[in-house]
C-alpha cells in the first residue's frame, strides 16, 4: 500500500494522521467542559433544573469525547520519540520541559478531578463537585496553553542558544514560553474551541427544536450557544487577522502560500479569492481576485509593495496547494458561522429565535464545521511551516527516527485501521447520544417554570436520584 | 551540580514510572481479570472500582514521557525507536482497552466487542510493557546519540518472558485490588486466583531474578559488591515479608492487607531493577549523567515539579478518598 513512500513521507502522514485525529477531542473537550462548568453553576445559582438536566445530558458525551481525547493524547506524547527521535534529541531541552509542566498542570488536574466531576455530586456535595467541574474545565485550558506554546515555538523560536551537540538550549525561558506567535495562536485556538463547542450545541439544539420546538432543555442549549456564536465569531476573524499579521512578520513564506502570490508584487499585491494553484508552473490558474485588496488586509495600505515565493529559496518552499486551499477552507467557514450568528441574532432581537426552522437547518449543517475549520487552520500552519520542523533552523528530513520504512509502514496502518474503528464507533455513540433527548429532560413550556425556591430544592433531590437510576439502567437498553 | 540535578530528576522519573507500574498495574490487571466475571453484574463492579480512577493512572505514563523528552531527551531519543514496535502495539492497546469504559455503556448489541477489547488490550499492554522492561534489561545499542540496532533485538526468549511476567503480577495487583473493593462471590473468587497468582508471580520473580545477571555480567558486579550488596540481602528479605503478608492476608481473608502486599512485591523488584540499571539510564552504555538535558532545563522543570507533584498527590489521593470502600453492584455510575 505505501511501498513507494520514504520513511520521512510515511512518518510525516503518520504524525499529520494521529495529531489531526487527536485534535478534534480537545478542540471540542475544551469547550465542552467549560460550558459544564456554567451549566453546574447556574444550576446551583438558580435551581433551575433545565440546567441540572443539560449538565448531565452533556456529561455523558463529554466522557465518551474525553476518554478518546486520552487515549489519542498518549500516542502524541509517545510518537516525538518513536518518528522524530532526532527532533527529541534536539528540542528535548526546550520544549519538554514545557510539555512536562502541561503534564503535570493539566493532564493530572483533568484526570484527577474527572472522576469526581462525572461521579462524584452525592459523594462531596455540591460545592466541591461545582469544584472539580472547575479544574476539569481549566486544566483543559492550561493544557492548551502550554501545547500551543510549544508548538508555537517551533514556528516562531525565541530564547534559545544552539550547543555544540546540536541541540537546542534555553536561554531565557520568558522568551521561550511566550514567543512571539503563542498570544495569538493560543487566542486563535481557544476561541476556535468555544465555537466549535457552541456549533456542536446549537446544533444539537436545533436538531431537537425542529422535532419539538417547546422542548425547554432544547431551547435552553440553542439560545446559549447561538449567543456564544455571535460573540466568538465576529471575535475570531478580528484574532484571526492578529494571528495573520503576525505570521506574516514571522514567517511570510507561510502567508505567501496561503495567498497564492507566487509573484511579487512591488505595487500592491492582489487578494486571490479563488483559483488552481499550479505548482509547475508556479502561478495560481483561473485565478479570480481583486487587485491591491491583498496589500490592505496585510498592510493596511493599497500599494504596499508584497514579495512573493519567488523570493525563497525552492528548497525551503511550503507545499503551496495545500495550504492555499486549507486557508480558504477555514476562512469560508469562519464567515459561514459569523453568518450564522448574525441570522440568530437578528432573529432573537425579533424575539423569533425558536420560530425560524431554516435557521435550526442551518444550524445542523453547520454543527460539525467548527471541526473542519480547526483542521483546516492546523493543516494551514502546520504545512505552512514545512519544511522546517523549527522554523529556519531544524529540517522536517533531518528530524526523523533511524526507522526503516516498512516498519513506520506497518504501524501507520495500524493506526488509520484502529482510529477508524475505534474513533468511527465513539463518534457514533456520541451522535446516538446527541440524538436522544429524553422528553422527561426538562419541563416544557406549557408546564410554565416553578420559581418556588423551597419546592424546587425537594424537586431538585428527585430528579438527582431519578437521573442517576436512570443514568444505570435506561442507557443499558438502548440498541 | 550538575550530576546531582540529573541524578534528582533520576529519581522523579523513577518515581513517576514507580506510580504508572503500580497504579495502571491494578487498573490493567482488572483488564486481564476481565474474562473471570460470572455475570454483567461482576462486570460492572470490576469497571465501576477503577472508573473514576482509570485516567489519573494512565496519565503516570504520559508523566513518565513526557519526562523523559525535558530531562533526559537523548534516553528518550534512543528508547523509543528502540522499542518502536512494541510501544506502538502498547499505545494501541491502551487505546482499545481505554475507550472501553465508555463505550461498553453506550451499547447493548456491542457491548461483547468492547468486553474484549478491554481485556485484550489490557492484556497486550501488559505484555509489551513486560517486553520493554525486558529488551531494556538486555540492554541497548547506542552508537551516534542514535540507536543502532536492529528492528527485532527486542524480541528474545527472555523478553518474552518479563512480558508473561507483567501480565501475572499485574492479575496480581487486580485480583488483590477486587478482594478489597468487592464482597461477597466475586470476592471469594479473587481470594482463589490471588493466591494462584501470588505463587506465580512470586515464581516469575525469582527466575527474572537468576536470569537477570546473565543478560550483563555488570548487573551481576553491582548486585555482589558494596553499596549495591547491602540491597542484595535486603531485598529478598523484604521479599520473603511480603509474600508472607500477602499469604497471611488471603488466607485470614483480610481485605486490604493482600493489595498491600502485592505492592510492596512490586517496589521490591523495581528496586531490583534500580540496582541493576544504575549509574546507566539505558543499560549497557547510556549514563544518567550523559543522557540529562543542560541544567537550565533540568532546573526550570524542577523547580515547578517539587511544587506540583506533591499537589496531584494529594488530590490523587484525595480522589481515591473520595471513591474508598466496596463498590456495590446497585452503585452503577453509569
Amino acid at each position: 500500500m505505501f511501498e513507494s513512500f520514504t520513511a520521512e513521507t510515511l512518518a510525516r502522514i503518520q504524525f499529520a494522521f494521529t495529531v489531526s485525529f487527536h485534535i478534534i477531542f480537545p478542540a471540542f473537550s475544551i469547550g465542552l467542559a467549560s460550558y459544564l462548568a456554567v451549566l453546574n453553576g447556574l444550576w446551583l445559582k438558580t435551581h433551575d433544573k433545565t440546567y441540572l438536566f443539560l449538565f448531565n445530558y452533556w456529561k455523558k458525551i463529554f466522557a465518551v469525547a474525553f476518554g478518546m481525547g486520552v487515549v489519542s493524547g498518549i500516542v502524541m506524547s509517545y510518537q516525538f520519540g518513536t518518528n522524530w527521535s532526532v527532533f527529541s534529541d534536539k528540542t528535548g531541552p526546550v520544549l519538554g520541559p514545557l510539555m512536562a509542566y502541561e503534564v503535570l498542570s493539566a493532564f493530572f488536574l483533568e484526570a484527577g478531578f474527572l472522576g469526581i466531576a462525572l461521579f462524584g455530586r452525592e459523594r462531596v456535595g455540591d460545592k466541591l463537585h461545582m469544584f472539580a467541574v472547575s479544574m476539569v474545565a481549566f486544566g483543559t485550558l492550561m493544557s492548551a496553553t502550554w501545547i500551543l506554546s510549544v508548538n508555537s515555538w517551533m514556528q516562531t523560536p525565541a530564547g534559545y542558544s544552539i550547543n555544540e551537540l546540536g541541540q537546542f538550549v534555553p536561554e531565557d525561558w520568558w522568551q521561550i514560553v511566550f514567543n512571539p506567535s503563542f498570544p495569538y495562536r493560543l487566542v486563535h485556538m481557544v476561541v476556535a474551541a468555544f465555537l466549535t463547542t457552541a456549533l456542536v450545541v446549537g446544533a444539537v439544539g436545533a436538531l431537537h427544536l425542529l422535532r419539538r420546538k417547546t422542548d425547554v432543555a432544547a431551547r435552553r442549549m440553542f439560545s446559549m450557544a447561538m449567543g456564544m456564536l455571535i460573540i466568538a465569531a465576529p471575535l475570531q476573524i478580528v484574532v484571526g487577522d492578529f494571528h495573520g499579521l503576525n505570521t506574516l512578520e514571522h514567517q511570510p513564506a507561510k502567508v505567501m502560500a496561503m495567498e497564492g502570490h507566487y509573484d511579487s508584487h512591488p505595487e500592491g499585491a492582489p487578494l486571490i479569492l479563488f483559483g488552481i494553484p499550479n505548482p509547475e508552473q508556479k502561478r495560481i490558474d483561473y485565478a479570480i481576485q481583486i487587485p491591491k485588496v491583498s496589500s490592505l488586509i496585510l498592510k493596511h495600505d493599497l500599494n504596499a509593495p508584497l514579495a512573493g515565493l519567488d523570493t525563497i529559496a525552492d528548497e525551503d518552499e511550503p507545499p503551496v496547494a495545500i495550504v492555499f486551499w486549507s486557508f480558504r477552507i477555514m476562512i469560508s467557514l469562519g464567515f459561514a458561522m459569523l453568518g450564522l450568528a448574525v441570522w440568530s441574532f437578528w432573529r432573537r432581537m425579533r424575539g423569533k429565535l425558536y420560530d425560524d426552522d431554516w435557521l435550526k437547518r442551518a444550524a445542523i449543517v453547520m454543527g460539525p464545521m467548527g471541526f473542519v475549520a480547526v483542521l483546516a487552520g492546523w493543516v494551514t500552519t502546520e504545512v505552512g511551516r514545512q519544511p522546517f520542523t523549527v522554523y529556519g533552523l531544524l529540517r522536517t528530513s533531518d528530524s526523523l527516527a533511524p526507522i526503516a520504512a516498512p516498519a513506520v509502514a506497518v504501524s501507520l496502518i495500524a493506526f488509520i485501521v484502529v482510529y477508524f474503528f475505534v474513533f468511527g464507533a465513539g463518534t457514533y455513540y456520541i451522535l446516538r447520544l446527541m440524538n436522544k433527548l429524553p422528553a422527561a429532560s426538562g419541563v416544557d413550556m406549557n408546564d410554565g417554570p416553578i420559581r418556588t425556591a423551597e419546592k424546587q430544592v425537594i424537586e431538585t433531590i428527585d430528579i438527582t436520584h431519578a437521573d442517576h437510576k436512570s443514568d444505570g439502567q435506561g442507557d443499558n437498553h438502548g440498541i | 551540580m550538575e550530576f546531582e540535578l540529573s541524578f534528582i530528576w533520576a529519581i522523579i522519573i523513577t518515581f513517576a514510572v514507580l506510580c504508572y507500574v503500580i497504579l495502571d498495574g491494578f487498573d490493567l490487571g482488572i483488564g486481564i481479570l476481565f474474562p473471570s466475571a460470572k455475570s454483567e453484574q461482576d462486570k460492572s463492579v470490576m469497571m465501576n472500582t477503577i472508573a473514576p480512577v482509570w485516567d489519573g493512572n494512565e496519565t503516570w505514563l504520559v508523566m513518565a514521557g513526557g519526562g523523559l523528552f525535558a530531562v533526559f531527551p537523548l534516553a528518550y531519543a534512543v528508547i523509543m525507536p528502540a522499542l518502536y514496535m512494541p510501544i506502538i502495539l502498547m499505545l494501541l492497546a491502551l487505546i482499545f482497552r481505554g475507550v472501553a469504559f465508555e463505550y461498553r455503556w453506550r451499547t447493548v448489541r456491542w457491548k461483547p466487542v468492547w468486553d474484549f477489547s478491554f481485556f485484550a488490550g489490557s492484556v497486550i499492554a501488559a505484555f509489551t510493557q513486560g517486553i520493554s522492561l525486558g529488551a531494556l534489561v538486555q540492554g541497548i545499542e547506542v552508537a551516534n546519540r542514535a540507536y543502532a540496532g536492529g528492528w527485532w533485538d527486542w524480541l528474545t526468549p527472555f523478553s518474552l518472558f518479563t512480558g508473561c511476567a507483567v501480565v501475572i503480577g499485574y492479575g496480581l495487583l487486580g485480583s488483590t485490588w477486587l478482594i478489597m473493593k468487592t464482597e461477597g462471590e466475586l470476592q471469594r473468587r479473587m481470594r482463589g486466583y490471588a493466591k494462584g497468582l501470588a505463587i506465580a508471580t512470586l515464581g516469575f520473580i525469582g527466575i527474572v531474578s537468576i536470569l537477570t545477571p546473565f543478560q550483563d555480567p555488570a548487573y551481576f558486579q553491582r548486585w555482589f559488591s558494596l553499596p549495591g550488596s547491602i540491597f542484595s540481602v535486603l531485598v529478598p528479605v523484604l521479599v520473603g515479608l511480603c509474600t508472607w503478608l500477602l499469604f497471611m492476608g488471603l488466607k485470614q481473608y483480610k481485605e486490604a492487607q493482600p493489595f498491600f502486599a502485592s505492592l510492596g512485591l512490586f517496589v521490591l523488584s523495581f528496586i531490583g531493577i534500580l540496582i541493576s540499571f544504575y549509574p546507566n539510564i539505558v543499560p549497557p552504555s547510556l549514563t544518567i549523567t550523559e543522557a540529562a538535558a543542560p541544567d537550565s532545563s533540568l532546573k526550570f522543570a524542577l523547580m515547578g515539579t517539587v511544587v506540583l507533584v506533591p499537589l496531584i498527590l494529594i488530590y490523587t489521593a484525595y480522589a481515591y478518598w473520595v471513591f474508598r470502600g466496596k463498590v456495590r453492584p446497585e452503585d452503577g455510575y453509569h
